[in-house]
């Protein structure tokens, strides 16, 4: 037995011989050619893992895990009761608890229709470093009965959780 | 006893649907004929019940029947009669019944038409139909019955959300399940092959205007959602690359994949396991995207409170259907006949191309949108994956494919000549070019990529132009010639063309919005705001009062350069029964152009504005519709009716709906 040797196929005519042969290419051209855009696409993709990515954190989060100032970051948590100022120009102040720690909130603009005080936000902007942070959007929800999974995942972390109202809409009231 | 009449109903069909998808089956192992045409009854039959179901849901909606807890979560009976009705399917369990509605409807058009359809291949489709409709059918029952009855009845609901008491939520849901649930019938379609070890073109001809009846209302669905989150959310945002906006984008790009790769198969029997993967993909995200929106799992602008069970439920019906039909097709898929071979320049290779492109730029959504679930479950770190992952990601995917999209639109099947498709193309892309320097010299200073997006824009739209005007009117013939030759021109060829015209239309809208302007001010009546072109005068708020709601409109006029606009109104409103307050936006339409105020809170005897200037941003729902419209077309085209010379079944029973 002589494996070692190659063995050809001996084509039976030419024209089959030579269709498979521009088969063959054909596909190896279809996947170089998918590869190729595959490939600039996880390019694309890992680049922008990078640098367009946001990560959500809680004030207690914020404080333990020692945020850079300047980063930029989604904040999530309770709007504290009676922390909420108005300043000219559309300022706006307020701060966010999850119980145990706050972050004061600075944010210039409207705000959404379900924002309230004592109940969920989350906002995306830039932590400024000793406890404030400068929000430049106010995320808004379609449901005032919904609680931010984030915030809501955040306030249990502190033991600040109490259910009902929150995940469930109101049992009906007879 | 109505509501009872629909919960029975709905088991009924539980129980058919259950025969529907066991005994074609049967039927095709034993080589039984009459035990494979059960399929069709059985899916006319489970339609009826769910509609029969469905009426008896609404029936309770519109008489405010608060005996049922979901009418009383969900419906006012102060409500107008209209938000009555689409408070059916504003809802978890509503628009549950109203998935599985437009399912079985499917599953009864499929019955019905395609009657020169090899009788093992709608045997396969309807029993994989009737499947998807157990695991539904059974998520409503077991999980989310709309029928269920409180006791005792309370004597008012708890209203519609407010944000859904609009007329755009009238026909956003109905129009995007259409188009995701009819991606259903492709993929039974493609199960139904793999079953029968078969595939040809027929099958493409018989699956092509499913799949472009399903894209052509997913595209209107998502279209209309996107308005709707324009003048609702009172934002001036019009997407968010939000996740529940990627569940019904992701189906829509592998869709329009599917619609591409169909034609290549019709007409070069070649592509045909990548085609038959390609359906069985589509459909997944079509699940993935229920999954998504139905178990809250990632956290969305639209989310709603859920129910963390049913995630569960829908994940094992999506597990269910994608791994076993990629199972399915690991095994069955060696058996299909390879295709002819083709050409590196020709039409085909050109819309390979198109598929290689689309199904990564899809990739890349997904990729985005699926993330931030992956790494919270591996590391608990939260992250929120945003407009600047997607611009820096699937934009420049999708660039090269429009880009080249008409070059591959005038080539010739077969043997293509790549010099005459450039040369044919030239004079739009010179056009185009020059449009965008153009551009860029006039708003000196200004964004750039923008004049480079309407150039683009601009050439898929004259490209289509001028593709179709070389079609017809040949050099030195009469336009009597040309008229007669315009008549001949197949209508899937109008399609086409009207399709990649409205992508141009969108992109140019899109792009226009770099120059969109914004500006913010608390007004006092008889105070002026400006943003962009317009002006706006506060005249007067006054109260008034809604039939559920109470409201503080703000009457502003408005001035365009010295020019008077009709007069628009913005207005806050409060919902009484969930003291929920909404904006409702002031838009006035000037041209292709906008001008959208969104109130703020009353404050120092004042009330916060926010004015935009939104430039052509009309012309991004216009070539939606333009698409649309393209697919209407090529749904009318004469080679669907020619499939069936006997009766003129499929293409009508197709093309109804569309109408």
């Amino acid at each position: 037995m002589s494996v070692a040797q190659p063995v050809r196929p001996v084509p039976a005519n030419p024209l089959p011989t030579k269709r498979r042969m521009t088969r063959k290419q054909r596909r190896l051209g279809l996947i170089a050619a998918a590869g190729a855009v595959l490939c600039f696409a996880a390019g694309l993709v890992l680049f922008a893992m990078r640098d367009s990515i946001v990560f959500f954190y809680g004030p207690t989060e914020i404080a333990e895990k020692g945020v850079a100032p300047g980063t930029r970051m989604r904040l999530g948590g309770l709007v504290e009761a009676g922390s909420v100022q108005r300043g000219p120009d559309q300022r706006i102040g307020f701060t966010v608890t999850d119980g145990n720690n706050a972050i004061k909130v600075s944010y210039k603009g409207l705000l959404p229709d379900l924002f309230r005080e004592g109940q969920g936000v989350v906002t995306e902007g830039v932590f400024e470093g000793a406890g404030s942070f400068r929000a430049d959007s106010v995320l808004a929800k379609h449901d005032e009965t919904y609680m931010p999974r984030e915030v809501a995942d955040a306030l249990k972390k502190q033991g600040h959780w109490q259910p009902g109202g929150a995940d469930a809409p109101a049992p009906a009231k007879p | 006893m109505i509501v009872e009449i629909g919960h029975y109903a709905l088991a009924l069909a539980f129980g058919v649907s259950i025969i529907q998808a066991l005994v074609p089956f049967w039927g095709l192992v034993r080589q039984d004929r009459a035990l494979a045409s059960v399929g069709s009854s059985a899916a006319l039959i489970a339609f009826a019940l769910v509609a029969l179901s469905f009426a008896a849901l609404v029936t309770a909606y519109v008489r405010s029947d608060f005996s049922v807890g979901n009418v009383v979560a969900n419906s006012h009976s102060a409500q107008p009669l209209i938000y009555k009705l689409t408070s059916v399917w504003g809802n978890h369990e509503g628009s549950m019944l109203l998935w599985v509605l437009i399912l079985t409807l499917f599953g009864a058009l499929v019955a019905i038409s395609h009657n020169s359809l090899p009788p093992r291949l709608r045997a396969g489709a309807l029993a994989a139909q009737g499947l998807v409709a157990v695991a539904f059918l059974a998520f409503t029952l077991f999980t989310s019955n709309p029928f269920e009855r409180l006791s005792p009845a309370p004597a008012e609901g708890q209203d519609l959300n407010p944000i859904l008491q609009d007329l755009g939520l009238a026909i956003h849901p109905p129009l995007l399940y259409i188009g995701y649930v009819g991606f259903s019938i492709t993929y039974a379609f493609a199960v139904a092959a793999l079953i029968d070890g078969r595939i040809d073109a027929m099958w493409a001809r018989a699956v092509r205007p499913w799949t472009l009846l399903a894209w052509t209302f997913l595209t209107l669905g998502i279209a209309m959602g996107s308005y709707w989150a324009y003048y609702e959310l009172g934002w001036g945002g019009w997407w968010f690359w939000d996740p529940v906006e990627n569940a019904s984008f992701m189906p829509w790009i592998a869709g329009t994949a599917l619609i591409h790769s169909t034609v290549v198969m019709e007409k070069r029997d070649a592509l045909k396991v990548w085609t038959i993967l390609l359906a069985i993909l589509t459909f997944s995200l079509s699940l993935l995207g229920t999954f998504i929106v139905r178990s809250g799992v990632l956290t969305s602008v639209h989310s709603f409170a859920s129910d963390p069970a049913r995630g569960v439920f829908i994940l094992l019906i999506l597990v269910f259907f994608v791994g076993g039909s990629l199972a399915l097709f690991a095994w069955r898929a060696p058996l299909l006949r390879q295709g002819g071979l083709f050409a590196p320049v020709s039409r085909e290779s050109a819309l390979v191309v198109n598929n290689i492109f689309l199904a990564t730029a899809c990739a890349t959504v997904f990729i985005g949108t699926l993330y931030p679930l992956v790494l919270e479950m591996l590391t608990g770190a939260k992250i929120s994956v945003g407009a600047p992952f997607y611009n820096a990601t699937f934009i420049p995917v999708m660039v090269p494919l429009l880009l080249i999209l008409p070059l591959g639109q005038s080539l010739a099947w077969k043997r293509g000549d790549l010099l005459g498709a450039a040369q044919r193309n030239a004079m739009a892309f010179g056009l185009a070019v020059l449009a965008a320097l153009a551009l860029i010299a006039f708003t000196k200073g200004g964004p750039v990529l923008a004049p480079l997006g309407i150039g683009l824009g601009l050439f898929l739209v004259l490209a289509a132009g001028f593709d179709l005007a070389e079609r017809i009117v040949p050099r030195a013939s009469g336009w009597r010639a040309a008229l007669s030759r315009a008549k001949g021109l197949p209508r899937s060829a109008w399609g086409a063309a009207l399709a990649h015209a409205g992508i141009g239309l969108s992109i140019i809208g899109i792009a226009a919005q770099a120059w969109s302007t914004e500006a913010i001010a608390v007004l006092k009546p008889g105070e002026r705001l400006a943003s962009g072109r317009y002006t706006i005068v506060l005249e007067s708020v006054t109260p008034r009062t809604g039939p559920n709601f109470r409201a503080e409109v703000a009457r502003f006029q408005l001035f365009s350069g010295g020019r008077e606009l009709a007069p628009l109104e913005g207005s806050k409103r409060i919902y009484t029964a969930r003291n929920m307050p909404t904006t409702e936006a002031g838009i006035r339409t000037d041209g292709l152009s906008q001008a959208y105020v969104s109130l703020g809170e009353a404050q120092d005897g004042g009330v916060a504005v926010r004015l935009y200037d939104k430039p052509l941003i009309l012309l991004i729902w216009i070539g939606s519709i333009v698409m649309a419209a393209g697919g209407v077309l090529s749904l009318s085209d004469r080679r669907f009716r020619l499939a069936v010379p006997k009766r003129a079944a499929p293409a009508t029973a197709a093309a109804q709906p569309a109408e």
